[in-house]
């Protein structure tokens, strides 16, 4: 047994009005890929926060030893010197720069005056094969996937010869590939040495990987879980995680679909003058009343542009096509348009797309539809707070009140607050983009379950994801996308994971 | 206990009170400096009249800044429709009620072009209000160019910027003080109290948080004896000034739009987050051509109490309006990150800003450290800006 390179004692760590770590122990031992999973809001980000020195020495109690050394981080400086580096969810590329330059950021080679660019390139290119990313290290970062620059990001860190590798929820935006690419990649690492903490809400990559799972809850270190010893499975962990047993992840719902068809898409097809190519081709698509219609495909399929096509779109394609709602032709030339018409878009990108970070839970809920609590253009004060809490109540948003601003919210509360904001439209269809993304256990089985309630009222829903699992426990019918053609519609009945990835891969 | 309640009330609602209290201040320590002349009914009166048509611009560059864009180009605009007002009427011989709707339309249509430029077009702001400027300049010139400046001899259009509003016939009573502003003033008051009072009991109603009992009624004495006080002063003078009536009337349409109004949110919404909004259905190429003809609308306003107050138009009328317009905002906690700011709050960065001005120039002080002061103010207010920032709403 390999001894501890990294021991996090007692810590504690308070914000105003909330205690996020309370006498939170954690171990990590050397050249292992240690899994850290909990709720939003359990203290995962707090405690690498507190690791990295981004909580610097002082603000926090309890002991940091590296290789039993104590360690006082003033800053995240000290922490970089002491060969630790943390990867966030948010990627901190910089998109107009080349690989070999972001690389080498703040780290330049020099002979103190002038940048030997030939030796960065060289080093660049040594550092990608680490990775086993086979690109040009003169690529500008921007015109890369997310998958790639997620590994010029961990190149960026290995080739400062980092000790500890934290990864703050890296599957997050990658599709099901670029996500085993990844994971295969920490492996190896972890053969060179290189012992990495793993933060995800995706478990059973977390299984999959991981030498030792750590769960925390509300502040506290719940269990460390030894996966050689065959002690982590989904099961123990989400009980670990919610503190209670979740039976079904999916809850059940009665089926009952209308032959009556609420969106019908025809010959649909989407060219991006600025990509210079066709990103949609020959979509046909129908939704009836009181259906879950998933849309399972990879990252770059299409999906999402699909989406906002529909929605009045806003990224200004040339669409061609048509479109029905209820039998009757319609055409968007702006989201507003599809509101008008009973056509609802929950974006995938809720913090930069979805919200008005700045603005409270009633400014948010009423946003898209102000007209209808307004007289002659003037709001009425009254309405709104009236309408804010009974979306607040229905759908039971955690929040002190509906005056609190949304940037305070957890990630499981501001998905209801846009979720409010669209039901508050009234839609007939609804269009959910990655509608559980980054969201805990607890909070996806509440969405799941509004989900379920809103179809059985007679909305129709068209879901889009990227996790199979959701895609199988939540729909009545799959389709799936691929390189922007409809490769395949199926009953949710007929498929299984490996038809839709093998639909979904081909091309 | 009421000073420990004051002390929690002040560190809450710190950026909300900010601006009172650093007028106030800046307003006691003139009043010493200058043995209480800063404070005298004739140049309070004086210095909201040479507020008015920076703080007329000031409201226009919240929308604009609020929606993360500004606009340079209403310093020269302003210059060059107040020229061509002056032209309108020495020349054209245009009656004046031609002359200021004309001139309104003319500034709006300009701030549309800007927009266009803006919305339709995608060049930056910046670039295309820097673009603005320097037409505009150019304009002004050629306007002036064979007459230099042109004197203006209507008289109802000198009256917006000298003149005052009419009094009752005397009866007797308060003599020497001007009693339609003393009337107007105690409606502003009791408006004022009834508004607050009723809000506080809508609030109370949904059971939201509002201000302790001793708190609410402190705030409502301080902001008596503040509207008090200036109508008192300006009573004793010759009373409410066209020109403050005017910038009175400009910033409650645009609070009230602001605040309470759809327009008003989605500008807002807009500012906090663009793309956010725009997939709420709100469409941010209306709403810019909105915010730069609104802009371009009190430009020619600003121009016409400008040439107005000076009863001339120069060749150098509206030289760094706009900056001064833009520090007001800032100093009255417009954000540069969009979002976020109030027009009263440019009203009283306007104030603040002219204030400086004012006290010093009666003080003596050389122009040269009245830059560097107004600069100290300017970047005074921006850093509490931005240190009070997530505290409180």
């Amino acid at each position: 047994m390999n001894p501890p390179i990294l021991e996090m004692r007692n810590i504690s760590k308070e914000f105003p009005g909330v205690k996020a770590l309370d006498n939170v122990s954690f171990r990590v031992r050397e050249g292992e890929i240690h899994g850290l999973v909990g709720e939003n809001g359990a203290g995962k980000s707090t405690l690498m926060k507190v690791l990295t020195g981004v909580h610097p020495y002082g603000t926090y109690s309890g002991d940091i030893l590296l290789y039993g050394e104590l360690q006082q981080f003033a800053g995240v400086g000290d922490s970089e010197r002491a060969r630790i580096a943390i990867i966030y969810q948010e990627l901190a590329l910089i998109p107009e720069m080349t690989v070999y330059e972001n690389i080498f950021l703040g780290h330049e080679i020099s002979n103190g005056l002038v940048i030997d660019w030939n030796e960065t390139i060289k080093r660049t290119a040594e550092v990608l094969r680490r990775v086993g990313l086979d690109i040009n290290p003169s690529t500008k970062v921007k015109d890369l996937g997310v998958g790639k620059q997620q590994l010029v990001e961990i190149a960026k860190a290995l080739h400062r010869d980092v000790r500890i590798l934290v990864l703050d929820e890296p599957t997050a935006a990658l599709n099901e590939d670029d996500s085993e690419n990844l994971l295969n990649l920490l492996r190896e690492q972890r053969v060179q040495g290189v012992t990495c903490i793993l933060i995800s809400h995706k478990l059973r990559e977390v299984i999959d990987v991981a030498d030792t799972v750590t769960v925390l809850r509300d502040g506290q270190t719940v269990v460390t879980l030894d996966a050689h010893q065959g002690e982590v499975s989904e099961p123990v962990l989400i009980k670990h995680m919610v503190g209670r047993e979740i039976s079904n992840i999916y809850p059940d719902r009665e089926r009952e679909i209308s032959e009556q068809v609420a969106i019908e898409i025809k010959d649909w097809s989407a060219y991006d003058s600025g990509l210079g190519r066709f990103i949609l081709q020959d979509v046909n698509l129908t939704v009836k009343k009181g259906e879950i219609v998933g849309i399972s495909g990879l990252m770059g399929s299409g999906r999402t542009e699909f989406a906002l096509s529909i929605f009045g779109n806003p990224e200004g394609y040339n669409v061609s096509g048509q479109m029905f709602l209820g039998g009757q032709p319609f055409q968007f030339n702006h989201p507003g348009d599809a509101i008008r018409a009973g056509v609802a878009y929950l974006t995938e990108d809720r913090k930069g797309k979805g919200l008005i970070l700045i603005q409270d839970v009633k400014q948010n809920i009423t946003l898209a539809n102000l007209r209808e609590i307004a007289a002659r253009g003037v709001v009425d004060n009254n309405a709104e707070v009236k309408v804010a809490n009974e979306y607040r109540a229905s759908l039971d948003i955690k929040t002190p009140s509906i005056e609190q601003k949304v940037q305070n919210l957890s990630g499981g509360n501001q998905q209801k607050v846009s979720l409010g904001k669209w039901l508050f439209v009234k839609p007939d269809v609804l269009i959910l983009d990655e509608p559980t993304r980054g969201i805990d256990v607890g909070a996806k089985y509440e969405i799941y379950t509004i989900m379920n309630r809103l179809v059985a009222q007679g909305m129709s829903i068209i879901m889009i994801s990227s996790e199979l699992p959701e895609i199988l426990g939540m729909s009545d019918r799959v389709y799936v996308v691929s390189g922007g053609r409809i490769a395949g519609e199926m009953r949710v009945e007929e498929a299984t994971q490996e038809k839709i990835m093998d639909l979904a891969t081909d091309y | 206990m009421f000073f420990k309640n004051l002390q929690k009330v002040l560190r809450e609602n710190i950026r909300e009170y900010g601006m009172f209290i650093a007028l106030f201040i800046i307003m006691v320590i003139f009043s010493f400096t200058t043995n209480g002349i800063f404070v005298s009914s004739r140049n309070i009166s004086n210095l909201l009249n040479q507020t008015g048509y920076i703080a007329v611009l000031a409201v226009g560059m919240t929308l604009v800044i609020v929606i993360r864009h500004i606009d340079l180009s209403v310093g020269f605009l302003a210059g060059f429709l107040g020229a061509v007002a002056a032209v309108a009427l020495q020349f054209w011989k245009l009656p004046v009620y031609v002359v200021i709707p004309m001139t309104l339309a003319l500034g709006t249509v300009a701030g549309l072009i800007t927009a266009f430029l803006v919305a339709q077009l995608g060049i930056p702001s910046f670039v295309a209000s820097l673009a603005g400027w320097l037409i505009y300049r150019g304009a002004l010139l050629l306007v002036t160019a064979s007459t230099g400046t042109i004197i203006i001899t209507d008289k109802a259009f000198n009256a917006i910027g000298n003149g005052y509003i009419p009094d009752f016939p005397d009866i007797g009573i308060l003599p020497g003080v001007h009693k339609l502003t003393l009337l107007l003033g105690l409606i502003a008051l009791v408006f004022f109290v009834f508004n607050e009072i009723n809000g506080r009991r809508k609030k109370q109603a949904y059971n939201f948080e509002v201000l302790p009992m001793d708190m609410f009624i402190l705030k409502l004495v301080f902001m008596t004896v503040l509207v008090g006080v200036i109508t008192w002063v300006l009573a004793g003078y010759n009373g409410l000034s066209w020109t403050v009536v005017v910038m009175l009337l400009v910033v409650s349409i645009y609070h009230f739009v602001t605040i309470q109004t759809v327009l008003g949110r989605h500008i807002y919404a807009v500012g906090g987050n663009p793309e956010a909004a725009e997939l709420s259905g709100i469409s941010v190429k209306r709403l810019t051509y909105v915010a730069f003809g609104s802009m371009g609308l009190l430009s020619a306003l600003s121009g016409i109490l400008f040439a107005s107050r000076l009863q001339s138009a120069t060749t150098t009328a509206g030289t760094l309006f706009e900056l001064d317009a833009i520090a007001a905002a800032y100093i009255g906690g417009v954000s540069a990150a969009g979002g976020v700011g109030q027009v009263t709050g440019s009203l009283i960065g306007a104030i603040v800003y002219m204030s400086l001005t004012s006290g010093m120039n009666l003080m003596n002080v050389d122009i040269a450290y009245q830059y560097v002061v107004r600069g100290a103010v300017l970047v005074a207010a921006v850093v509490f800006d931005v240190a009070t920032r997530g505290k409180g709403n």
